[in-house]
């Protein structure tokens, strides 16, 4: 156990080093190759030479592609800093970077923008897994029903509709139609747990309704599958209470493969939900990831990968203790 | 999933399935049946495949007949139409965004331009995007998936690898982030289809691994059988059992992912035309009229809602025939 939880550690972070290795390669030698200076997207267009040949000696631009890789590495593990003769500028570890365009150390405003994303990720989860999981068992437990029918063509649906649809759509009705939800931006739960909420709440809903889908579908299909096996034939012919032959026997099989593509999804999400974040104006890693893209400002898009790599990493990591925990038949070798 | 051997044996014994039966109700002669054609028999019975099948059709035709269509019921789609525009909202004058005889789907806000005439070239990028990143993605993962499960050793470690680290990407952050650094032109193309060409690249390169997979572990199962042994004993090469006896036994579960994966490639190029990193404007894309109808959207909601209505519709359709295909093709799936 301990020998395969270090190996997958391992593999973890050699996952990480991997995709900063590619985000680095790409956003340097693709700018190099299309002729834009990463020292002038530092300082701006307007400054003289000088100053631009100052800033690529102080950010080390100017070092070959491999070095600056080992020095960003470094200074993710041990902080580093930034000289150019007397101008020295400490950034402690784990460091990011300065961003191109404000000059604002990295970390500190990916950490900034973190609980946005949490917020959003982890309240949609909730929401959905209640939503997917409950309507999917009753549709697999009620099977050609007319409630099955319904929950089955709303499911369809929900997988067939994208985000930056129902989310504008959902605000024109509840927001600016009906008037239900106002109108407003992200508030910080430590200000205002309720106006957190309510300010959440219709991203909340749009973002779970289309996971929803998805799991009410995948749920339904697996039950259907478990309900088939001998094992719940068994159970019944023991004489067992259809309440206790589905709790305890059918769903705890059934609901295994839910686990896998949960941590999936939710390691996903939290690295980022781009375009739930972009629809609703919520600042959070997404938002500011594509900012970043928007304006080459390097330093803020390998951060945001290297984090959004991370949760996936690590979700897949725990989604496969987990498994290891409820499925017996699972070992950990 | 590797069936072994004594599921195979068992295979042969219970020829007359339930769907045999069922067609043996005529006087007519029992002839064998292609796979083909039983798939073909099971599909037709399935109206809302067909129904989404027929969709499907009608929004290829509809694109590839989409200048005609335009010159016929619409207006040029860079055409303006100031007089359509309230001066004072820059919305559309009329009901439901400016719908009329004239214009079917109402005009742009702001600029006036002919909605109707935009979906109709928007439908024709979004599904050669859709359809080409589709096919890139299919070959690109059935070559691997092959090479992976037939050579097996370390040639599937590290395709396997791959794969795993693909799926473990962020991969929308990635495909936004390559494709805005990617040059606007190129070949001489135009830059719609230049555009056209770098999303087909990101988006083809991104889908490979869930093909791949797949087509890995059928060739996994398939290469244990007896037919490939059989072959095998009589003198095939690798060549030989690759492409005569393998791959038309892969070509179910192909045609079935690939089918599946297109709906997906609407949404992710969707996805980055709303991100504003897709088609560049003034190219009429789906995904770039909803990122404009942000602005509008609380006063004139018919702009967001025709394009999000036309993608959610082309989704679905592919989604219900795809769904449909792959029941009939297998039925183990139901």
């Amino acid at each position: 156990m301990l020998a395969y939880l270090i190996r997958r550690l391992i593999n973890a972070v050699i996952t990480l080093l991997v995709v900063t290795a590619v985000t680095f390669g790409i956003f340097f030698l693709v700018p190099k190759a299309t002729g834009s200076d990463p020292a002038l997207l530092y300082i701006g267009k307007t400054s003289d030479a000088a100053s631009v040949e100052g800033i690529r000696v102080k950010m080390g631009l100017d070092d070959p592609i491999v070095v600056q890789y080992g020095k960003f590495l470094k200074g993710l593990v041990a902080g580093r800093d930034y000289a150019n003769g007397p101008d020295v500028q400490h950034c402690p570890a784990p460091c990011l970077g300065y961003s191109f365009k404000t000059d604002q150390e990295v970390t500190p405003l990916l950490l900034g923008d973190l609980p946005v994303t949490l917020s959003l990720a982890l309240g949609a989860a909730v929401l959905w897994l209640i939503m997917g999981i409950s309507t999917g068992v009753i549709s697999a437990l009620r099977r050609g029903s007319i409630i099955d029918r319904t929950v089955m063509t709303g499911a369809l649906a929900g997988v067939s509709l994208p985000i930056y649809f129902t989310g504008l759509l959902s605000s024109a009705i509840f927001v600016y139609w009906l008037g239900w939800l106002p109108q407003g931006n992200y508030v910080p739960f430590t200000e205002s747990p309720g106006d957190w909420f309510i300010q959440l709440l219709l991203p909340w809903i749009t973002l779970a309704f289309l996971f929803a889908a998805t799991y009410a579908r995948l749920t339904r299909a697996n039950m259907l599958e478990t309900l088939g096996e001998d094992y719940v034939r068994t159970a019944r012919a023991k004489g067992l209470r259809e309440r206790t032959v589905i709790g305890k026997h059918a769903l705890r099989s059934g609901l295994t493969p839910i686990v896998t593509v949960f941590g999936l999804d939710l390691g996903a999400l939290l690295g980022g939900a781009v375009l739930t974040e972009t629809v609703f104006n919520l600042r959070g890693l997404g938002y500011q990831a594509l900012t970043a893209i928007r304006g080459n400002d390097l330093p803020i898009i390998l951060g945001v990968t290297l984090i959004a790599a991370a949760f996936i990493v690590f979700a897949n990591l725990i989604v496969d203790l987990v498994y290891g925990i409820i499925d017996p038949r699972v070992r950990l070798a | 999933m590797s069936l072994g051997p004594e599921a195979s044996i068992k295979d042969d014994t219970t020829t007359p399935t339930a769907d045999a039966a069922d067609d043996r109700t005529g006087d007519k002669a029992i002839t064998g049946r292609s796979l083909k054609q039983i798939a073909w028999r099971r599909l037709k019975k399935d109206k809302v495949a067909i129904a989404g099948g027929i969709v499907v059709i009608f929004l290829i035709v509809v694109a590839i007949l989409a200048p005609v269509l335009s010159k016929w019921f619409g207006h040029p789609i860079d055409e303006y139409h100031i007089d359509q525009i309230d001066p004072t909202f820059s919305t559309p004058i009329g009901k439901l965004g400016g719908i009329s005889r004239e214009f079917l789907f109402g005009v742009e806000p702001t600029s006036g331009r002919d909605v109707f005439s935009r979906i109709l070239y928007g439908a024709q990028t979004s599904l050669s995007v859709a359809f080409l990143s589709a096919f890139v993605s299919t070959l690109i993962g059935t070559v691997f998936g092959l090479a992976a499960g037939f050579l097996g050793g370390w040639v599937d470690t590290v395709i396997s690898r791959i794969m795993d680290f693909l799926l473990a990407f962020p991969q929308l952050l990635f495909a936004i982030a390559l494709v805005s650094v990617l040059p606007d032109s190129f070949l001489g193309l135009g830059d719609r289809w230049s555009r056209v060409g770098v999303l087909v690249g990101v988006i083809g390169f991104f889908g490979w691994p869930y093909i791949g997979r797949i087509v890995r572990g059928q060739t996994l199962s398939l290469r244990e059988r007896e037919f490939v042994e059989a072959s095998r004993s009589m003198g095939a090469r690798s060549g030989r059992i690759l492409f005569k006896e393998l791959l038309p036994n892969l070509a179910a579960p192909i045609l079935v992912y690939a089918t599946l994966i297109i709906p997906t490639n609407i949404l992710t190029e969707a996805a980055l035309s709303f991100l504003g990193v897709g088609i560049p404007p003034p190219n009429p894309s789906w995904g770039g009229m909803l990122s404009d109808a942000v602005t509008f959207y609380s006063i004139d909601p018919m702009y967001m809602i025709i394009p999000g209505g036309m993608i959610f519709i082309t989704v679905l359709a592919f989604n219900l025939f795809g769904d449909g295909l792959r029941d009939a093709l297998d039925p183990k799936a139901r």
